[in-house]
């Protein structure tokens, strides 16, 4: 197997040792049964336990499987803790860009509306929590594809379907589009789905820092662009609502935000 | 760079649990905020006290904090506003400023046995007339009164004048303004309606309640309007006018622009507080409703409410996730209801401890009915999410009744407002549009907005309401049919609670 690493390889069969919940192990245990050095299964086992993958036992030294391990998958928030995490960033964003708010989640091989936050213009608006916008298509879309590897696997076996003359449905622009979106952390849609709208999203991300979401605005081209790229100001207002969902701030508080006076 | 000539009003937000202060802009928009929590103190079962003097340093901690993070100079203040924990009550020394005991807290029930001697023959209702609220352990009267009857010489200092009595708005009032060194002893006509000692019609001290409960007059802060100068910041504030106080669901009221007659607004957090503008007059309650005065502006007439407090809505679905484990956390209830379609003939009604509004039954328990094996743990979810919306669709109706003001819409705000098939289920019950604002803190908003006014960094109630805007608007969808079966089915469940405990 070209291209394994060895480190990995033994951490996988120190958790294969313990195979079940109960089992308690000590290194010099382990060191035999893998016929490894004692300090090579250390200095494993000390990065295992960092990541929650194994516990030590606090009477014995004995290492054990780990919570981080029984609870893999969690690090996903569901769409409706989803909403209740950016409730707050959102209605900040939402405020502060003078447009309206979605927040969106990889579901099948779309992007599901989780969040909806009217525009603040005492417009009547419909809320469409629940519709669905094409990953290729759509900023949010694009934003969990370029930072969700399981959004970019759904992407490669969809349709790339044309909604405009602007849509993206050649898959190497559409690879050359999120490789530049993942080193500046945003990404747009100008007149991609529907011809006079855009949209600017950037990714939430959750525990270690996996995305989990997006976030972002959406209205008319002449007021989210200006000379035809997206306007500074509130890209940056988005890149601060994602990244204030990510620590758990309430959004809010323009310099420097919430003080934690304890 | 903050321009120095940018001016504010702070709203110090005195909760049950955590003191917090916010500071917004002239487009009310948060610019600033700090909170800190303080410490519960629990000496017995059912006692829960406060120390004041520790509410007092962590108000100190968040006004600093705040200016502190927004970069903001207490001169560009144009006012502070406070909001607080309702019913909580100080007494404190006026010559020292030294509280004579802690605070006790709304859920304090040592006075059980007080309300029922002071109850008698004439029963719970016996003050009602007057100031709206019927006889029970909440209500700050009565703590008073504990009080003067446990603390060893306090009632001669108090008829001396040397006690001065306050509800947490009072309290910080007094702090302030100056404490002992000319500090202001007042309180609003919110907060004051709710010790039970206020004459809802007068907006003055009752003299015949005074006297049924014991409690010397000397003792007793002006009550003055919701909107005003009291007096002005010494110390952390310094030169800031202290320019409103309002009980924190008053606040919310406020807050959420309810201006209106007929408009509501319903607080979903651990319980829920549904509050309905009547308008300028009293109206007192048939249903066990209570009736408390809404906000007051400077010398225009006061604004009357009728209130219903739900006891159980978000701690059921903590009961869901802490005693059932059947979520992991709040949210996921959501996500779990969503796995059927309706409620599969199940219904929950969480009488956890009796039944309140405006039922008032201390015999009925909780139950789920309508089990059979078809019913799994999704219509389980619905059912439970389905019990907050028919329990403030009763309160309505009882609102309604007592009152014949019609609802026009329901203003929402709290954690639960973050559940959308909640949301939905509640228009659909009322069958009117409900109606969650961008700005999701209404309780310093309303705080905020009344110094606002107060000092004219507002102009009008008008000003205001145009900075109000809707973050999101569930529309009825049910069939009418449909919903009153669902009622008729959500009733015959709430009779099955009836009669489980003896009653005493
Ligand atoms: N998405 C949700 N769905 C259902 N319930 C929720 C959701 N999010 C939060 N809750 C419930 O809302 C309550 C928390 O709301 P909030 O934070 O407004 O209350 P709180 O300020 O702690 O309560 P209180 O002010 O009553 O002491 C909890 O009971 C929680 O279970
Ligand atoms: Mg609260």
């Amino acid at each position: 197997m070209p291209g394994t690493i060895q480190s990995v390889e033994r951490a996988a069969a120190i958790l294969r040792l313990f195979r079940s919940r109960s089992r308690r192990l000590g290194v010099a245990e382990l060191s035999s049964a893998l016929g490894l050095p004692k300090a090579t299964v250390h200095g494993l086992l000390r990065t295992l336990r960092q990541v929650g993958f194994v516990d030590q036992d606090a009477e014995t030294g004995k290492y054990m499987l780990g919570a981080g391990l029984l609870h893999l998958g969690a690090g996903h928030p569901d769409a409706n803790e989803l909403r209740a995490l950016t409730l707050s960033g959102a209605d900040a964003l939402a405020v502060r860009s003078k447009e309206s708010v979605r927040v969106g989640a990889l579901h099948g091989d779309g992007v599901l509306i989780v969040h909806h936050v009217f525009r603040p213009d005492h417009s009547p608006q419909v809320l469409d929590v629940g519709s669905m916008l094409p990953l290729h298509a759509s900023a949010l879309g694009k934003v969990l594809a370029g930072h969700d590897p399981l959004a970019a696997q759904a992407m490669a076996h969809t349709d790339l379907r044309r909604y405009t003359d602007r849509t993206i449905t050649s898959r190497r622009a559409l690879q050359g589009a999120l490789a530049r979106l993942r080193s500046r952390g945003w990404d747009a849609d100008i007149e991609e789905r529907v011809v006079g709208e855009a949209s600017i999203a950037a990714p939430i991300r959750g525990r270690y820092g996996l995305t989990v979401g997006a976030i972002g605005i959406s209205g008319p081209v002449e007021r989210l662009c200006a000379g035809g790229e997206p306007r500074p100001d509130l890209v940056a207002y988005v890149q601060a609502a994602a990244r204030s969902v990510a620590d758990g701030r309430t959004g809010w508080g323009e310099r420097g935000g919430k003080a934690n006076v304890m | 760079m903050t321009e120095p000539q940018q001016q504010y009003v702070a709203a110090i937000d005195q909760g049950t649990t955590s003191s917090r202060c916010i500071i917004f802009d002239h487009e009310g928009h948060i610019v600033a905020d700090a909170q800190e929590e303080f410490e519960q103190i629990f000496p017995r079962p059912g006692w829960v006290e406060h120390n004041p003097l520790a509410i007092w340093d962590s108000v100190v901690h968040v006004v600093e904090g705040a200016l502190a993070s927004g970069g903001i100079d207490r001169s560009q203040l144009a006012a502070v506003g406070i909001t607080n924990q309702r019913e909580t009550t100080v007494l404190w020394d006026a010559a020292t400023g030294e509280p004579v005991h802690n605070a006790i807290v709304w859920q304090d029930t040592r006075t059980d046995q007080l309300i029922e001697e002071l109850a008698g023959e004439a029963g719970q209702y016996r003050f009602a007339e007057r100031c709206g609220l019927p006889l029970a352990t909440y209500f700050s009267g009565p703590k008073a009164r504990w009080l003067l009857d446990n603390v060893a010489g306090l009632r001669e200092r108090a008829e001396r004048g040397e006690i001065k009595f306050g509800t947490i708005d009072t309290w910080l009032i007094w702090k302030l303004t100056g404490g002992p060194d000319g500090g202001v002893h007042a309180t609003d006509v919110t907060n004051a309606s709710r010790t039970m000692l206020m004459n809802l019609r007068t907006g003055q001290w009752d003299d015949s309640i005074l006297s049924a409960m014991g409690l010397p007059r000397a003792m007793l802060p002006e009550i003055r309007s919701s909107a005003e100068a009291y007096g002005t910041g010494r110390g952390v504030l310094e030169g800031v006018p202290v320019a409103s106080a309002l009980g924190d669901q008053q606040a919310a009221l406020f807050g959420q622009c309810c201006y209106d007659v007929g408009d509501a607004k319903n607080t979903y957090g651990t319980g829920s507080f549904l509050l309905l503008n009547t308008g300028t007059d009293p109206i007192f309650s048939k249903s066990g409703l209570l009736t408390t005065a809404g906000y007051k502006i400077g010398d225009q007439p006061t604004v009357y409410a009728l209130e219903g407090a739900i006891a159980i809505t978000g701690a059921l679905v903590q009961w869901l996730r802490d005693n059932l484990g059947l979520i992991s956390s709040s949210a996921e209830i959501e996500t779990l209801a969503a796995t059927v379609e309706d409620n599969g003939g199940c219904y929950f009604v969480p009488a956890f401890s009796g039944l309140f509004a405006p039922y008032w039954r201390s015999d009925a328990r909780g139950v789920i009915v309508g089990l059979t094996r078809y019913v799994t743990k999704g219509h389980i979810a619905r059912a439970t999410l389905e019990a907050t919306a028919w329990q403030s669709r009763e309160i309505v109706d009882a609102m309604n009744a007592d009152s014949g003001v019609t609802l026009n819409s329901l203003k929402v705000d709290g954690g639960m407002t973050a559940n959308n098939l909640l949301m939905q289920h509640q228009a659909d019950v009322l069958g009117v549009p409900v109606v969650r604002p961008m700005i999701a803190e209404t309780t310093a908003l309303g705080a905020a907005y009344a110094a606002g006014l107060a000092v004219g960094y507002w102009g009008s109630i008008e000003e205001l309401r145009a900075h109000w805007h809707k973050a999101a608007e569930w529309q009825p969808q049910m069939d009418p049919a449909e919903r009153d079966r669902e009622y008729r089915q959500w009733k015959k469940a709430v009779e099955r609670t009836f009669d489980w405990v003896g009653r005493d």
